[in-house]
């Protein structure tokens, strides 16, 4: 195997791992601070057993997610360095930023909100919860802003054989790094909308704690539907902007050849990329695909064929992550509208409260396939007509790479599995039981 | 500028020596003072709010490396690749043992996860010693900044030296930090362990020091700042005020050996200046500050974020460290929010 591939086998192995802790911290963390606030507000103990139970579930989650993201920051300089030296003083500066401002805040008040039940007041406790659920989502702001600059480029000039900061307003202000934030974001805490939902579904349909887990629902199901309602916005948003900046992904996305006007969507296509064309084409809706790139049902889409060949990203993997995203993405919004339908007895529909528990893994998957459009979509580019993927990686030994790559294959899976367990085992075990009156 | 940036660099480092330095110590030095579950408790709570933010301050040097000085986080991490990695490995084990030891209980279970923790302290320790040191001395790059070695080129005498340094560093400030935390017979152990780590600190201190002068040019560069001499001053200070107010105040004596880990720190790190990554095949081939560093204007931007940014979380940080500036004991363990 060559060491280019290699080093992208290995990103992409770190960086989905990475990303299954990510969302669920970024979409529990609201929903624990909303949980809480309503806590330290009516001052009923469901809350706070509530809070606690999801918490523990929350920090098992949390700290595969700082441990996993060390291991990214060390791979641009490790795998990718010369993407490192050629970029570094746009993205290195985004991720240094992100340190310093958002995930020192997370990190410290996690450590209060853990260890803080006894020794803080209720409201700084509450605080803390707050402070961590928007560290969070800050800290993921400057992440995508650092990512959108490899999908959008901005603010750079070349100088000195790099590209070097130029506008710095440009960077942050870049509209496709917030278009991605938002689909990003909202589909995260959709993610957590899910979870609480199955993880709640699963104890009322077994009559556990029964007041407490309605009462969770009913935060969780109008968060899940409004989520999952503006992850479609922001995706449609996302999608003209893709189309506007990075027009050879929209091309492959939709396995679109022919440059057109009013250009279909097929509901049934296989692309085949070797002849430039599609194996099959059939059951078209007009103008839909012009609808999804321009917002308008007549515009003019161009197709694949009009690039160069060495521009083209591979689309079946492009094309097939669209497709179920935007199909997963439809079956979110109706599983969320109709558990908000039944947000007050979820148990009495025995079909829904068996479905919800096996939605949660769905976001997850969905998730990745998003960010598989939105990377395998942007190559032949590391940076988006700037720099060539091939051209960035680093100068290391290919037996090295192959050596960490089943390195982290084999521990990455370790963790996976203990980690599933133990959401597993301890979402089963429910909350703590209620202490007596005399002791609350 | 770029000297400005090469000073918040270094303190960078020697903040997370110091903050995470007690933590890697305690780790290390489990299997030699705890003797039973209680004890082991102890340990990991001792670190229980504060090992997570610590560990930020790395990811900070790390993201401060790639904002100020790409080229050489571009070299330097992709030269050190094998013990980069590893050392990642050692550190992911150690975080996630804090979390998932507690929750199951059958004894290999927490056996194993205890194995992570000292390894996971004890190495990182090492191989943190063992990278500064190589860089101290030099490691062969080319023009190109193309690496030309291999881990076990890294593994030098003076590589090692640094390393078995930095072990013993870190053990006796996590001894100190650990006497600070605890009660009883661990406390005891814990102040021995102290007293016993500290004549075996100095006499490494001055091997590395004889070996400093043998191996690299570090002297002959900061001879010629003499300013830099005052961070060697510092350590030895620092090191020995921690042993004379060992009896006393161990808060004091740990405040000492801080001051020594960041004197230690400037004087490594100021040994290279104005070189970061030096190389051993041919001088001209190094890089500087000056040709590693990145725009004025990256710099600019990214020094007020600094300025803005870190006092406010040292000032949390230190809210933290002060809520739980209680020891560990039986009753606070009882605590269902414990490790």
């Amino acid at each position: 195997m060559d060491l280019i591939l290699l080093s992208r086998l290995q990103f992409a192995m770190t960086v989905f791992f990475h990303f299954i802790f990510v969302p669920l911290t970024l979409g529990l963390s609201v929903l624990l601070a909303i949980m809480e606030t309503l806590y330290v507000r009516t001052g009923d103990d469901d809350y706070k057993r509530m809070v606690k139970f999801l918490g523990k579930l929350f920090l098992i989650n949390f700290v595969l997610g700082v441990v996993t993201g060390i291991t990214l920051e060390f791979q641009f300089g490790t795998n990718w360095s010369r993407y490192s030296a050629y970029v570094g003083d746009i993205f290195g500066s985004l991720l240094a930023i992100e340190a310093t401002v958002a995930f020192f805040l997370e990190s410290t008040f996690v450590a209060v909100w853990t260890f803080g039940w006894e020794k803080v007041n209720k409201k700084v406790h509450c605080f803390a919860i707050w402070m961590v659920a928007i560290a969070g989502n800050i800290s993921a702001l400057w992440i995508i802003l650092a990512n959108g600059f490899m999908q959008h480029p901005v603010g750079y000039v070349i100088r000195n054989g790099r590209a070097e900061l130029d506008d710095f307003f440009a960077v942050v202000s870049n509209p496709y790094a917030w278009g991605e934030y938002f689909h990003t974001v909202s589909s995260a805490w959709m993610l957590g909308g899910f979870f609480v939902l199955g993880v709640a579904a699963w104890h009322l349909a077994r009559k556990n704690e029964v007041a407490l887990f309605t009462k969770a629902v009913r935060i969780a199901a109008p968060f899940t539907l409004i989520m999952a309602l503006l992850v479609g916005v922001a995706g449609h948003q996302q999608g003209m902007n893709v189309a506007q900046y990075q027009p050879a992904k929209m091309a492959a996305m939709e396995s679109h050849w022919t440059t057109q006007t009013r250009a279909p969507m097929y509901l049934l296509a296989w692309p085949d990329q070797e002849n430039s064309r599609n194996l099959v084409e059939a059951l078209p809706i007009p103008g839909l695909m012009s609808f999804i790139a321009f917002n308008d049902v007549n515009a003019e889409v161009k197709g694949l064929s009009d690039f160069a060949k060495e521009d083209i990203p591979p689309v079946l993997p492009t094309f097939l992550s669209f497709r179920i995203m935007v199909a997963m993405g439809c079956l979110f919004i109706f599983v969320a509208a109709w558990a908000w339908w039944r947000r007050k007895d979820i148990a009495s529909d025995t079909r829904l409260a068996k479905i919800l528990p096996w939605m949660i893994p769905l976001p997850y998957i969905t998730i990745m396939f998003g960010w598989t459009v939105a990377e395998v979509g942007r190559q032949p580019w590391i940076v988006y007509n700037l720099m060539r993927t091939s051209d960035a990686v680093s100068p290391v030994p290919t037996s090295s790479v192959l050596l960490s790559v089943i390195a982290f294959l084999v521990i990455y899976t370790l963790l996976g599995l203990i980690d599933i367990w133990l959401l597993y085992t301890n979402s089963r075990k429910g909350p703590e039981p209620a202490k007596p009156a005399q002791e609350a | 500028m770029e000297t400005i940036w090469f000073f918040l660099w270094t303190l960078l480092w020697a903040v997370y020596f110091i903050l995470d330095g007690f933590d890697l110590g305690m780790g290390s030095l489990m299997p030699f003072l705890a003797s039973n579950d209680h004890e082991r408790r102890v340990i990991y709570n001792a670190q229980g709010p504060y090992w997570d933010g610590n560990e930020v301050w790395l990811i900070t040097a790390g993201g401060v490396t790639f904002a100020a000085f790409p080229n050489a986080y571009a070299v330097m991490f992709s030269a050190l690749y094998a013990p980069l990695l590893i050392l990642l490995f050692c550190l992911i084990f150690r975080a996630v043992a804090f979390e998932f030891r507690g929750k199951g209980d059958s004894c290999t279970w927490i056996f194993s996860w205890d194995v992570c923790m000292t390894l996971g302290s004890f190495l990182p320790a090492l191989l943190l010693g063992v990278a500064f040191a190589n860089l101290f001395m030099g490691i062969p790059i080319d023009g190109n900044g193309v690496y030309h070695g291999n881990i076990l080129k890294l593994l030098n005498p003076y590589g090692l030296a640094g390393g078995v340094l930095f072990v013993i560093m870190f053990c006796y400030h996590g001894a100190l930090w650990l006497e600070l935390k605890s009660e009883g017979n661990l406390q005891v152990k814990a102040f021995k362990a102290a007293r016993v780590l500290w004549p075996l600190l100095l006499s490494m201190v001055l091997v590395f020091l004889a070996l400093t002068g043998h191996y690299t040019e570090s002297f002959d560069r900061l001879a010629q700042h003499p300013a830099a001499y005052v961070a060697l001053a510092l350590a030895v200070i620092g090191l020995v005020a921690s042993r004379l107010c060992l009896n006393s105040s161990t808060l004091i004596a740990w405040i000492c050996s801080a001051l020594f880990i960041l004197g230690l720190t400037f004087f490594g790190v100021f040994g290279m200046y104005p070189g970061i990554i030096l190389s051993s095949i041919d001088p001209a081939y190094s890089i500087t500050i000056y040709n590693a560093s990145s725009s004025p204007l990256t710099l600019k931007i990214m020094l007020t974020v600094t300025l803005c940014a870190v006092p406010v979380v040292l000032l949390y940080q230190a809210w933290v460290y002060w809520t739980f500036a209680h020891k560990v004991t039986r009753e606070t363990l009882k605590d269902e929010h414990s490790y």
